[in-house]
Formats: structure tokens, sequence, C-alpha cells
């Protein structure tokens, strides 16, 4: 974990910030680059996958006030002021994610380029409908390929999470994942 | 090839007015930039021709949904996932709302805008059939005061519309009067999310009687811009919805529709569907029309 904001520094350019996974961050870069780029080139956060760069293939999913997002298709001008929540805001002190968990039981993650992608997406659903059925959970991720699993497992590990939720007592932990960012 | 984001000025002013004036001071300099699910996959691409893009975001008044007694006004900055969750829009604009769900992914939906699916002009609009169906009026701003136009007449040409370079596209109206309308919506795509319409056609109508009363049917994919098929409309106004009417119907529809060959569907393709989708709108339109 980053413990202090960041500062990318080009004289040339003005300081646009935003919140990553809960902590400050400033970069001097060209408006107009990805939002994609600059957490993978400036903030040195590379979990975030560049797929298609076209908005086809969900690679590149983050979270961007508490909507799922096309880090590609985001110019970082336009997150300025955002709190962004990247896949490596879902482990908290070394403990993955239910979902990251569910993902690893279910064979949900393969060769592994589309995996933070389909966290966000299933993590932005879960933050909506804790109790999502298949129909929903398609719809969630109808926006991510995968090239691996077939996406069986990758439902059945968001289905797992779900379920786990609903039962009382385990049941507030991805929303407290997801939400506390 | 890749854009070269240091080759591009973008600037958030967040203010109407102050997008406004930069439209007019330097006319055809400046490309409004709203979501960016259109624009930033050309930049992605290296072919985007925007030096200069300004962009949208933070200016609360373009992304409200407003509901007035006799309208919906829809600010052109709300984006499809606004739609999709505003009440009276999926109550009383329900094609508007199942538009808005087809429209690429969930992040392509918390992003994408409606005016920038219009403005954007794509003969396969996901929202434009819906949008001529319900008799749209867009609201167009400039520092020279406001205009409005039918949206029917909104595009000019394939991917031309009336803007002029200082205007912006400000609002959508919609009319809150379908409640008794039969309203149909079928957009014809290779898979159920993220595909891009082969075919689509909307209608809202009303029949009496039997006898159709009042008919607006709209094309997506079916010529270079969306359209309302007013030939169709014409060959179906008055009638009562027989074989004989489907078939006046159908050979209006098949004269007036342009579809071209390209690498989603062909002509042929086009043209059949279309016509499949008209009959199909008939048989739930004599059901329905019957009942009232």
């Amino acid at each position: 974990m980053r413990k202090s904001a960041r500062v990318i520094s080009s004289e040339r350019w003005p300081a646009i910030r935003f919140r990553v996974n809960g902590e400050a961050a400033a970069v001097r870069v060209p408006p107009m680059k990805r939002l994609l780029d600059v957490l993978r080139e400036d903030l040195n956060l590379k979990g975030t996958k560049e797929g298609c760069g076209e908005g086809e293939c969900g690679s590149c999913s983050v979270r961007m006030n508490g909507e799922l997002v096309n880090s590609c298709l985001v110019p970082v001008l336009q997150s300025e002021g955002a709190d962004i929540q990247t896949v490596e805001g879902l482990a908290r002190k070394g403990e993955l994610h239910p979902l990251q968990k569910a993902f690893l039981e279910h064979g949900g993650a393969q060769c592994g380029i589309c995996t933070p992608g389909m966290l966000m997406a299933a993590t932005q659903l879960l933050a909506q409908d804790s109790h999502p059925g298949i129909s929903q959970i398609r719809e969630a991720l109808a926006g991510n390929l995968c090239r691996c699993t077939g996406f069986m497992r990758i439902f059945d590990a968001v289905a797992a999470t779900a379920a786990l939720e609903a039962k009382p007592g385990t049941g507030s932990a991805v929303e407290q994942a997801s939400h506390a960012r | 090839m890749r854009g070269d984001a240091s080759k591009h000025e973008l600037v958030a002013p967040g203010r109407l007015d102050a997008v406004l004036d930069l439209l007019a001071s330097e006319p055809g300099a400046w490309t409004p930039i709203a979501g960016g699910t259109e624009l930033m996959v050309a930049f992605c691409a290296g072919r985007l021709d925007a030096p200069r893009l300004v962009s949208l975001t933070g200016i609360p008044d373009l992304r409200a949904i407003e509901v007035r007694p006799h309208s919906v006004v829809i600010g052109s900055a709300a984006t499809f996932l606004d739609l999709r969750r505003h009440t009276i829009v999926g109550a009383e604009l329900p094609l508007l709302a199942r538009a808005a769900s087809w429209i690429g992914s969930i992040a392509n939906q918390s992003r994408a805008t409606l005016g920038g699916n219009l403005v954007n002009g794509s003969p396969a609009a996901d929202s434009s059939p819906a949008l001529l169906a319900y008799d749209a009026e867009i609201e167009i701003i400039s520092v020279r005061g406001r205009r409005r136009v039918p949206y029917s007449a909104f595009h000019t040409g394939y991917k031309r519309n009336v803007l002029s370079t200082d205007e912006l596209l400000y609002a959508i109206h919609l009319p809150r009067r379908f409640e008794r309308h039969v309203q149909y919506l079928r957009k014809v795509g290779t898979r159920r999310a993220m595909a891009i319409a082969k075919v689509a056609l909307a209608a809202t109508a009303l029949a009496e009687d039997g006898v159709i009363r009042e008919i607006r049917l709209a094309a997506a994919s079916l010529a270079p811009f969306p359209t309302r098929l007013f030939g169709t409309e014409a060959a179906l106004l008055g009638q009562a919805v027989t074989r004989e009417t489907a078939q006046s119907a159908r050979r209006a529809l098949l004269a007036e529709v342009k579809p071209i060959d390209d690498i989603r569907s062909t002509a042929e393709y086009r043209r059949r569907v279309a016509a499949n989708l008209l009959d199909e709108l008939l048989l739930s339109l004599r059901r329905e029309g019957w009942q009232r």
C-alpha cells in the first residue's frame, strides 16, 4: 500500500488530482492521456490490463465514483476529483477479497488477462445487487470477454460469492470490501 | 497506430456558458466530448481528428432528467444508466429504457450519453428508433439562444446533422402521452449483449375498433441515418389490420428502406428481417388493437 500522495511531475501539464483505492494521487500528464495508461504507467498499478483498447472487452474495467468504466475510454482529465477503485484495491491487508477467493476456488481465472476486469465488474454488480440471479450476473459481465474459462466458472464464482454474502454472519464481507474504499 | 495524448488539447470548464463561449469563439475548432465511448475509440486507434476537445462533464443541468406535466426532458449528457434507473422513463418510455439496456455493456452505459449517441449519428444508433417512435424533439443551445427541431429532422445525412459549429445538443424532449399506445421495439444483432444492430424497428401506434388511428414507425440500420418510415406509416394509417394492409405496408417498407451490405450484414438480409419485424408489429397491434 502506498502511504502518501504520488506526484508525477512534468512542468508542461497542470496537476490532475483524484483518489485511487482510497489514496490521493496527482499526475502531471496530457489531459487526454487514458486513465488506463495513467494507472499503469504513472501510478504503477499494473493490475488493470489493456485488451482491445476500444471498450469492447472489459479488461481495463475499473470503478470510478461507484460506476464501472472502461479505463481505456476515459481521458484522465475526466477523472479529476474522482474516486477510483482498481483491482489492487480489492484485497485488504494481504487478505484476498471474497470474489478473488471464489475465482481461485472455482477456476474462474486461467490466463488472468480478463480477471481484473471481471473482478471489478463483479464487484460493481454486488455493490448494487447483493443477491443477483444468473441473468443479472450474465448481464453484469457481458462486457467482459474471457477466452479461457468459457465463462461458466466465472459465473459460478460470482454466484458463490453472492451466496456467501447471503448467509447470516458472513453477510457483510463483500459489501464492506466493495464499499469501504 | 496509437493516438498521442500530447497532440490533443482537452479542457473541462465545468460550466455550460463557458463551453458555449468556447464553441462560439472559434467555430469548428473545438469538439465536445461527453462519455468518450465513441471519440476515445477513435483516439485509441489513432484516427481522432479533433486537436482540441472540450469536456461536457461536471455540468449538472446537462445531465438532468426533468419530469414536466406533459413531457420528460432529458439532458444530453444523461447516461444510458441514468435512463435505465429513472422510474418515469422506465414506466412511460419503456422503449427508451430498453434501448438503453442494449447499448454496449454496463461499463459503456455508465459513460455513454443520449446526446452523444444522437450527435455521433450512427445509422445503427440504439436509442434513435425509440426516440423517433416517441416523437422526440431536440433542444439545441448556443450563445445565440435556443432552438428546437423535431428529432425526425435532426439527421441530414450519414453522420451529418443540423447542428452548427457553435451549437450544442442541449436536451431531448419526449411527450408523456403514450400510455394507451401499443409500443414496439426489436433489435436484431449477433448476440444479446454488446451487438450493433443489423436491423432495429420501433413503433408507437393507436388502434381503435381495429383501425390504426395513429402510428410512428422508425428504423435503424436501414438507411444512412436512423429514420422515420413515413411511407410505411402512410400505408397503415386509417387502415384495419388485415392481411391486405400488412402486404401493402410490407411493399411500402421495402420501397422506402435503403439498407446496405457491410461487415455486419447484407442488404438482402436486412430487407427480409425488417419486413418480418413489421409483421410482428402488426400482429401485436392486431391483438392489442382489438382489445381497446
